[in-house]
């Protein structure tokens, strides 16, 4: 590993619904449980919300991973939301890994109001499987760099 | 209950059933580290009528009447006196129930510790 | 371009002692449209909000970013600020640096430039913010409780009385619930009967209140103000305006082996049976299940003694279709399966029982009449062992990691109780704390100890052992004396952990109301909004909320219809008015919204469509605000991109993205 790769800190967007996940985020926070800063969230009001354009968009503009975190499935807020989320996300990591970008910068997961504790812990580990991984260089757009 | 636990409770006037376990005594007593049966135990063998185990306790021996237990007691337990009751029930059991004045003077020598005074004195003072 | 104001909040140290709060202000003072920036110890504060106003009129500002605490807690207080300046409400954009930044993170280099591009990301979607106006809908002056306990009628009668008409769904044959089967309460030692029946007779006979028993709900659809709930009866085989409850029918039928379900099936009941003496309503039913003549086709006994010629076998299920305001969960809980445990014996000895057991068996109408004894032999027992935490603090993955909260005190009063009317019967009780908060509760506890001579041993049960004369060998440890303890008992008697009922979680997902890992529902703050699900409309009485004992769950039941009848005293609410709305210059009507939208809110319309200088009819999405909760799904489904949120439009987020990776 090179000293580069030592310093990586990657960035990374996380969209979360505003009545599961984000919740389940300010539970985190609330419980003064620890997870990198490298994340930084998007309230969204339905994991559905989240067009898988945002997400090309995220990595267009740099981002090393993105992930999406919306209610456990049937118990959506908008009740049938995140299916459409699990199905549309489905295809878009299918996409992904088709086209070449490393498996796994793009997560989806399933975090309660209730789940605190899960949301820390999942970003803990996602944070470390995208240092892992390196930097974002496939997808990036290049115009972006001066 | 059995005859000695009634007697024992009747001697000290307190009652082990008030116990609720919290251990205080036996955090406040200087000398439990040397107890086989720990004053929260004593208390403990007393509510469940097992107070022959006591008789042959070193806690007896060890125990300096110094009533720390009894003063910090958040139940009124008063472990000290439980102790002392059974102290006293195991003397009467060898038939020296009291000391006549006219013999303690004889008693008092330069070999007997001065804690073994300090004790009486406190105890007896209540 | 916007003049937009920033305002950066310390939250006292909760977020200053992490986030360089004024390197935060400098930073969101440089960014493009800020025009006014600064920080205050305290931003909710009246000082802190009149501070907001003035810079809004002062300086004109026509967008503000907070950076505090979660838009979840002070939005729509900083909304209301706005509001009152001058400000549309939904030109306001939280930074939430306190949950997400401050209260994570120990560096505050790292903190700091992670609240530095939240606010920058708050600050490029606010960029975006068109003023909206909220709508406005009626409310349909009725509630639903959902449950029939002590919760629900509690609540139903709290509502009737403020003149509400309510509706209570039960889904057994009488209402009362779990209270309904307990014999004595605790700390009073009042006869649970005797304080729940009352109540039970007062909710039957309240004008506003209807009650459907035997009932469930079916569908829910709706929002808050105007939900449209299908209830479905279960036929009952027994016309309940000609029943004259006179008992006739149960005492003839034949079938009588099934197991009794008020009485945890320790005893039998007929086919055609009413839970209890004082059910209400006091109308049986058949259990087609069990019944002979549904069977077989042969019998019929009931219907030739009914001289009110109530019954009835041809009955179907209906279903009832009512409108409602405000729903109300009060679904209460059973004891868990203990089939993993078995350590305790529970499957190998019928005189190893939970303690809802022991209440049947100590009540004068349970299957022992009251009289305490063994199950196996109908022997009085000498020696009892309770076990507390069985299945409660359990987190191996066999019981429930939670504290079912109220055993510690039934016990004591089921120990207290058997020391009282039986002397000679020896009690110990095994427990690894007694949790005793609440009025006159750890007194209670104290006199079994004391005055009852309960024996009380701090310390588990590892296990249970039948032996061959039939009685029990209990092996626990002793944790004062250090000691392994072994009592030959009678009876033991199992502290089973509670949990929610099995139908909440399906009445969650039909009202869209969140639900824990636990099955209990989610209440919308855990400290400040207690009785209320995040679901607008929907609120929470009782266990369904979590463990809780009868004063406990009165008092929340009174809560919850208050916040109800606050809902209904209204006499319209404001609508959300993030919602969804198509440009019908990319529309093409191809009917992809529609397909994904879970309220029905978009329809479509033949519009004449000016497409740059040229005129058609077009077929074009149309979405009533009314209906659409602003979930955005369609936004993302339409393939021409027509579709968008307000709110939380593609170009805010993409704003918000791109603040993020800049």
């Amino acid at each position: 590993m090179s000293i580069d790769d030592r310093d990586f800190r990657p960035v990374i967007a996380a969209f979360c619904c505003n009545w599961c996940s984000y919740a389940g985020a300010d539970l985190a926070g609330s419980s003064r449980m620890k997870y990198p800063a490298e994340v930084k969230i998007i309230r969204v009001p339905c994991s559905c919300r989240v067009n898988p354009m945002f997400i090309l968009r995220t990595f267009e503009k740099g981002a090393d991973g993105v992930i999406l975190c919306g209610c456990h499935p049937g118990d959506c807020h908008y009740s049938t939301g995140n299916y459409y989320t699990r199905r549309r996300m489905a295809s878009l990591i299918s996409l992904m890994e088709f086209v070449g970008l490393e498996r796994g910068r793009v997560r989806v997961e399933w975090v309660s109001a209730a789940e605190g504790a899960k949301f820390a812990e999942t970003m803990n580990e996602f944070v470390e499987h995208i240092r892992a991984l390196g930097k974002n260089t496939r997808l990036e757009d290049l115009r972006c760099k001066n | 209950m059995s005859e000695l636990t009634e007697r024992i409770m009747e001697i000290s006037g307190a009652d082990p059933r008030k116990c609720m376990k919290c251990g205080k005594c036996t955090a406040a007593c200087p000398v439990a580290g040397e107890m086989d049966i720990k004053p929260h135990q004593f208390a403990s063998c007393l509510a469940k009528g097992q107070s022959d185990l006591l008789l042959s306790s070193n806690t007896l021996h060890k125990c300096l009447s110094c009533f720390a237990c009894v003063e910090r007691c958040p139940r009124d337990v008063r472990p000290g006196r439980l102790i002392d009751a059974v102290r006293q029930c195991v003397v009467r059991a060898r038939g020296q129930a009291f000391l006549t004045p006219e013999e303690i003077p004889e008693l008092l020598d330069d070999e007997l510790p001065q804690q073994l005074l300090v004790s009486a004195f406190r105890r007896y003072r209540r | 371009m916007q003049k937009i104001g920033v305002f950066v909040c310390h939250c006292g140290t909760n977020i200053a002692a992490t986030v360089d709060v004024l390197r935060v202000v400098e930073a969101a003072a440089k960014e493009p449209g800020v025009v006014h920036a600064q920080d205050y110890p305290y931003m909710c504060s009246e000082a802190g909000q009149a501070l907001i106003a003035s810079a809004i009129r002062d300086k004109g500002l026509t967008g503000i970013v907070v950076c505090s605490c979660s838009p979840r807690m002070h939005e729509a207080t900083f909304r209301k600020c706005a509001e009152r300046a001058g400000l549309n409400p939904y030109m306001v954009e939280i930074a939430n640096i306190r949950e997400h930044c401050s209260w994570i993170h120990k560096d505050m280099e790292e903190a700091t430039q992670k609240a530095i591009i939240l606010a920058r990301a708050a600050i490029a979607k606010v960029h975006l913010n068109t003023p909206l106006a909220a709508g406005h809908s009626q409310v349909t002056k009725r509630a639903l409780v959902i449950g029939g306990g002590i919760a629900g009628i509690q609540t139903a009668l709290d509502i009737a009385e403020a003149g509400y008409p309510v509706d209570i769904v039960e889904k057994n044959p009488s209402i009362g619930g779990r209270m309904a089967q307990l014999d004595k309460t605790f700390p009073t030692l009042d006869c649970s009967a005797c304080i729940l029946t009352p109540k039970m007779v007062e909710a039957a006979a309240h004008p506003n209140i209807r009650i459907f028993t035997y009932s469930e709900v079916e569908r829910v659809t709706g929002f808050v103000g105007d939900f449209t709930v299908d209830i479905r009866k279960h036929a009952r085989s027994v016309d309940m305006d000609k029943c004259t409850g006179c008992g006739l029918c149960q005492e003839k039928c034949p079938s009588r082996k099934t197991p009794d379900e008020f009485n945890r099936a320790l005893g039998t009941r007929s086919a055609i049976y009413t839970p209890f003496a004082q059910a209400i309503p006091n109308v049986p039913v058949i259990d087609r299940e069990h019944c002979i003549k549904f069977k077989t086709g042969k019998c019929g006994l009931c219907q030739t003694v009914c001289a009110a010629g109530a019954i009835d076998y041809t009955q179907s299920d209906e279903i009832v279709s009512e409108k409602y305001g405000a729903i109300v969960v009060a679904t209460g809980f059973d004891t868990i399966k203990l089939d993993r445990f078995g350590e305790y014996a529970y499957d190998q000895s019928k005189d190893v029982i939970t303690s809802l057991e022991l209440e049947r068996i100590m009540n004068a109408a349970g299957p022992t009449g009251g009289h305490l004894e063994r199950l196996s032999d109908g022997r009085m027992p000498r020696e009892m062992v309770f076990i507390q935490c069985v299945g409660s603090r359990c987190s191996d993955g066999r019981g429930k990691s939670y504290c079912s909260k109220i055993c510690c005190m039934y016990t004591a009063k089921h120990a207290m109780l058997i020391r009282d009317k039986y002397p000679d019967v020896n009690v110990t009780v095994f427990y690894i704390d007694v949790r005793t908060p609440g009025k006159n509760f750890d007194e209670f506890y104290r006199r079994a100890v004391e005055q009852y001579g309960v024996n009380y041993i701090k310390g588990q049960v590892g296990k249970v052992a039948p032996l061959p004369d039939g009685r029990l060998r209990v092996s626990g440890s002793d944790l004062i004396d250090g000691k392994a303890v072994e009592i030959t008992a009678d009876m033991v008697v199992l502290a089973t952990a509670i949990e929610p009922d099995p139908s909440a979680r399906r009445l969650a997902s039909m009202l869209t109301a969140s639900i824990d890992t636990n099955d209990f529902l989610t209440e919308a703050h855990p400290k400040l909004r207690p009785v209320e699900s995040p679901t607008a409309g929907v609120y929470l009485s009782g266990v369904s909320q979590g463990p809780k004992d009868i004063p406990e769950t009165v008092s929340q039941a009174g809560a919850c219809a208050a916040k109800v009848i606050g809902l209904l005293a209204k006499d319209r609410l404001t609508t959300n008015p993030c919602t969804a709305h198509s440009d019908q210059l990319l529309c093409n009507g191809c009917s992809a919204c529609a397909n994904v939208c879970p309220y029905g809110a978009i329809s479509y319309e033949q519009r004449e469509v000016n497409d740059h200088g040229v005129r058609g009819e077009r077929r074009i999405a149309v979405v009533n605000n009314a209906l659409c909760q602003g979930c955005g799904a369609c936004t993302v489904t339409c393939p021409s991109g027509a579709m968008d949120l307000q709110g939380f439009s593609n170009r805010q987020l993409i704003a918000e993205v791109d603040a993020i990776c800049r």
